[in-house]
């Protein structure tokens, strides 16, 4: 495999707050190679969106990286100056939202925010801008986009509004596409297409992909390797056939039992029982054991890293060699 | 109750009462004011309302610190011989008297008018809030002032100076009810269609009761907010009208009338008279606006 | 455009019909004009003329509709308290208001928006917090007293400017403007930072809010995400978005200045339209008063109007009826 694009190790994210700190993120670390798309499940507060805000730069203050390192392209980037980072943002890292209703500027026409976007970050006359817009715009599958480039927002539905959230975070040709639930806030006959669309450009275009969705049928069509997080860190990651089907850790297996398969009927789907702890109260040991079916006493006392079990990563005391051979 | 206690100490409010040295400096400052006012008849080192105590040889004295001051007149005296502390205690009396009564009284109409908007919805509604576009459009100095004007031009003179102390307030009321009806018939939308008010239908609790026992309890906490804010405003109101000549009457002088009176010395030199009743408003005002600030901010996580 | 400007002015008409109907039932039920006209010794005959010749033996519908009539004409009637057409009274005094309160409309606009946009985006600054501090002081700060200590300061104390009066005026037909003299100028500026001060730390607060509220949005963190630069953030996304809100209030706030224009003139003894005013209020001279709320209505409406044409022009989405989903 080639060298990764986007590294992310051992990152903690702290929000400070009056009663205390919460650790929002608690040493996530994965790769993106250059080209790869790489899903990030997990149930809602898992810590997602989080990851993908750390790596553009934009953590909601007070929210802030404590400790770990984010390189991109083999060079640091956590501790890039604002300004430095805000050339990256849209040239090298593009980032889709999961709202297209509220992620466009409502007061200027499409057209305006593709080619400011554009002139921001490529050496072009603002003529030659617009010229590119417009071919963003068909890209992305825009009917008559030379006349409906210079609509504004709201005379678009929500799913063509997502296609024109799609080309602005494309438009600069970034290398990295960072997408929190793109389709989350779409119609369920549109998700689909937008999905094939974020897949095939990014293919086209050879664009890594962080695709953050808590829907593991997006998932199981788009990613090639995939992350399940639960309580800001990763339990599981894998290639996605491995960690669809073969799930190693517990927590993973509860999840994709609970997907209705496509191929047989079932009575009653498979569920986990409790929920996910508050960040204000993670338990001691691995996150997962109160709701673990295969926990025993290490799990309620020390908190395992990932850990090699044979096709995936899994964050679990079941993969421990050690304990394996004792 | 002491449970309530221990709660109320052991709340966000308090909390953040006590992370905001400004917000305590308020409610000191504000107390100072308010018991001031509220004790002046024991406090108060003169009575500048008893005609017999005042002598004219001591008209215009400076305050004790200056040269010719005297130390019994700690701020000083007004052209007849009055001490302006105790002026200003008495004074400070009747500002707080107009605006927490107007506060009280727009609070009063403008919750149930709001309330009856919002849970009735329709018609009711419709005009309700038409008559507050309306109203809203104008200042509330300029309602109150013409709400005082017509009274005036109503009743003979004696009988309006008997009752413009009511005529303050109502007049100052009257001009600000329109915002606590907005704010509580906003919250209403939204409460009506919550579970426990539908439930409450369900089972056949009357419409007024629902309102008062189910709906008003919770949407007090903005109407909290708006109170507080409007306290300073209407204390404001009562001291610009008072200026202007036509609030209270000159027999029971608020600070504003103070203010107006004093205002004729400035140039020959006795500043003191209408300056030190302006800080007292300045201070009361301001104190009450910044708890009202935290009041709102402390409410509502979300803005800060 | 067109449809849009004839709605709103066709939603203006009930509005100051309903202000024409609450001036003419002071003018028509409170006091006794007749009483006020003819002073102490009259006969009989007499009053009855005056009742016959000021229409008051009409109903009531024929009344009103003879007021608004008038009123549209600007005819008013005779102040009770000077005997003069209160007409020709508002328009000598009117250009005094008007210069004064443009100068403190433009100074809190001046002044008032950027300040708010740069507590907005640098809110934890210093300075930022020295203007909060300066602006919660301004709001509780009474007009008249602003006033006040201005007067302690720059008149009484240092003498530098004057502290009553409009100066020397210039004839501009039947204008009279104090902008083209030396003590004309020197006499609006104590009254302008009087009455502008209030309205400049309200505009403030309303910008800072609404520019918080704005960058917190979600098109805001996707402009930067889109790598844009703060300035066109700034000032490209965040402020347009911020004027929306920004402009009514405003709208709202310039009619409030011609009300509050009341109380600078009483401490300034500007001879203006609101000196008028609480000297009529005070002697129940009910004609000017009820002149007074005629044209301040007129001018809340025409204000409304410019407010709803400049949302109008700022935000696309009132342009097309409404858009599909929209939020």
């Amino acid at each position: 495999m080639a060298a990764p694009l986007l590294q992310v190790r051992n990152l903690r994210v702290e929000f400070p707050t009056r009663r205390g700190t919460l650790v929002a993120l608690d040493d996530v670390s994965f790769d993106i190679s250059p080209g790869e798309v790489l899903g990030v499940v997990g149930e809602s507060g898992a810590g997602k969106s989080m990851t993908g805000a750390a790596i553009i730069g934009l953590l909601e203050p007070p929210g802030r990286i404590a400790r770990g390192e984010i390189l991109f392209d083999g060079k640091r980037i956590d501790n890039l100056r604002y300004e430095q980072m805000r050339r990256l943002r849209g040239k090298e890292i593009g980032a889709i939202f999961q709202d297209p209703l509220t992620t466009l500027n409502p007061l200027y026409t499409v057209g305006r925010q593709l080619v400011e976007t554009i002139t921001t970050h490529l050496p072009v006359n603002p003529a030659e801008a617009r010229k590119r817009a417009i071919g963003w715009l068909e890209m992305v599958g825009i009917p008559a986009a030379a006349q409906r480039i210079d609509s504004y927002p709201h005379e678009f539905s929500g799913g063509m509004r997502q296609r024109v959230v799609i080309a602005l975070a494309l438009c600069a040709e970034p290398r990295l596409i960072v997408a929190d639930e793109p389709t989350t806030a779409l119609d369920v006959s549109i998700q689909a297409q937008v999905i094939a669309l974020l897949k095939t450009l990014a293919r086209e275009k050879g664009t890594a992909m962080m695709l953050v969705t808590h829907d593991m049928g997006v998932i199981a069509e788009t990613a090639d390797r995939v992350a399940v997080m639960y309580a800001g860190r990763v339990a599981e990651i894998g290639p996605v056939r491995e960690v669809v089907k073969h799930a190693n850790h517990p927590y993973s297996v509860g999840l994709m039992g609970s997907i209705p398969p496509l191929d047989r009927r079932v009575e009653r789907l498979a569920q986990i029982d409790g929920s996910m702890p508050r960040l204000s109260a993670i338990p001691q040991g691995c996150a997962y054991n109160p709701r673990c079916p295969q926990v025993f006493d290490k799990c309620r006392q020390l908190r395992p890293d990932l850990i090699d079990a044979g096709t995936t990563r899994a964050a679990c005391w079941l993969y421990d060699t050690e304990m394996a051979r004792g | 109750m002491s449970a309530a206690v221990q709660r109320f100490f052991g709340s966000d409010l308090w909390w953040s009462f006590t992370r905001s040295p400004i917000t305590m400096v308020s409610a000191i400052v504000a107390a100072i004011c308010i018991l001031g006012a509220l004790f002046a008849p024991v406090i108060a080192p003169h009575n500048p309302f008893d005609l017999a105590s005042l002598n004219l040889s001591d008209a215009f004295k400076p305050p004790a610190w200056h040269e010719d001051g005297a130390r019994e007149y700690a701020l000083g005296t007004d052209d007849q011989g009055r001490d302006v502390l105790s002026a200003i205690m008495y004074g400070a009396r009747v500002s707080l008297l107009v605006g927490l009564s107007a506060t009280a009284f727009a609070t009063l109409l403008g919750v149930s008018l709001g309330l009856l908007a919002g849970y009735l919805g329709g018609a009711v509604d419709g005009l309700l809030m038409r008559i507050c576009d309306v109203q809203l459009t104008f200042p509330s100095i300029l309602v109150a002032l013409l709400v005082d004007g017509v009274v005036r031009a109503a009743l003979p003179r004696e009988a309006h100076d008997q009752i413009a102390l009511f005529v303050v307030i109502f007049a100052i009321g009257i001009s600000e009810w329109p915002k606590f009806a907005r704010t509580v018939r906003g919250s209403t939308l939204v409460e009506r269609n919550k579970e426990y008010v539908q439930a409450a239908r369900v089972i056949g609790v009357p419409r007024l009761r629902i309102m008062v026992s189910h709906v008003l309890p919770n949407v007090l906490g903005p109407v909290l907010v708006v109170a507080t804010l409007n306290l300073g405003l209407a204390i404001l109101a009562e001291a610009t009208l008072s200026f202007l000549g036509v609030g209270v009457p000159p027999t029971q002088p608020s600070l504003g009338t103070l203010i107006r009176i004093g205002n004729d010395f400035l140039f020959s030199g006795e500043w003191w008279i209408t300056i030190f009743p302006g800080v007292a408003l300045i201070a009361m005002v301001l104190s009450v606006n910044l708890l009202g600030d935290w009041l709102r901010d402390a409410l509502n996580p979300k803005l800060r | 455009m067109f449809a849009f400007v004839i709605n709103r002015i066709l939603q203006a008409i009930p509005v100051m019909l309903t202000v024409a109907l609450i001036s003419f039932a002071m003018f028509a039920y409170v006091g006794d004009p007749v009483a006020i006209m003819l002073g102490q010794d009259f006969t009989e005959a007499q009053r009855d003329a005056l009742v016959r010749d000021l229409g008051l033996d009409q109903p009531f519908w024929v009344q009103f509709w003879e007021f608004v009539t008038n009123a549209a004409q600007g005819q008013f009637g005779l102040s009770y308290r000077l005997s003069r057409p209160v007409a020709e009274l508002i328009s000598e005094r009117a250009p005094a208001t008007l210069e004064l309160a443009f100068c403190a409309a433009a100074l809190a606009l001046v002044v008032g928006v950027p300040m708010g946009v740069y507590t907005g985006l640098y809110r934890h600054s210093w300075l930022s917090r020295f203007f909060l501090t300066f602006s919660l002081i301004g709001v509780s700060l009474p007009t008249f007293l602003i006033g006040i200590l201005l007067i302690l300061f720059f008149a009484v104390q240092l003498g530098w400017l004057p502290s009553f009066g409009r100066g020397d005026t210039v004839q501009l037909g039947w204008w009279s403007t104090g902008f083209l003299t030396w003590s004309g100028v020197k006499a609006l500026i104590l009254p302008a930072i009087t009455l502008g001060l209030f309205q400049l730390t309200l505009i403030m607060r309303l910008v800072r809010a609404e520019m918080l509220e704005v960058l917190r949005t979600d098109y805001i963190k996707f402009a930067r995400a889109r790598g844009l630069p703060n300035r066109a953030v700034h000032f490209g996304h965040a402020l347009k978005n911020t004027m929306v809100p920004v402009i009514t209030i405003v709208g709202l706030q310039l009619g409030a200045i011609i009300a509050f224009a009341i109380v600078t003139e009483t401490v300034f003894q500007w001879p203006g339209m609101g000196l008028l005013f609480i000297q009529s209020v005070g002697a129940a001279d009910i004609p000017v008063m009820s002149a007074y709320l005629m044209l301040i209505a007129l001018v809340f409406v025409s204000i409304n109007l410019i407010v709803d044409l400049l949302y109008y022009a700022v935000d696309p989405r009132l342009r097309i009826g409404r858009g599909q989903g929209g939020h």
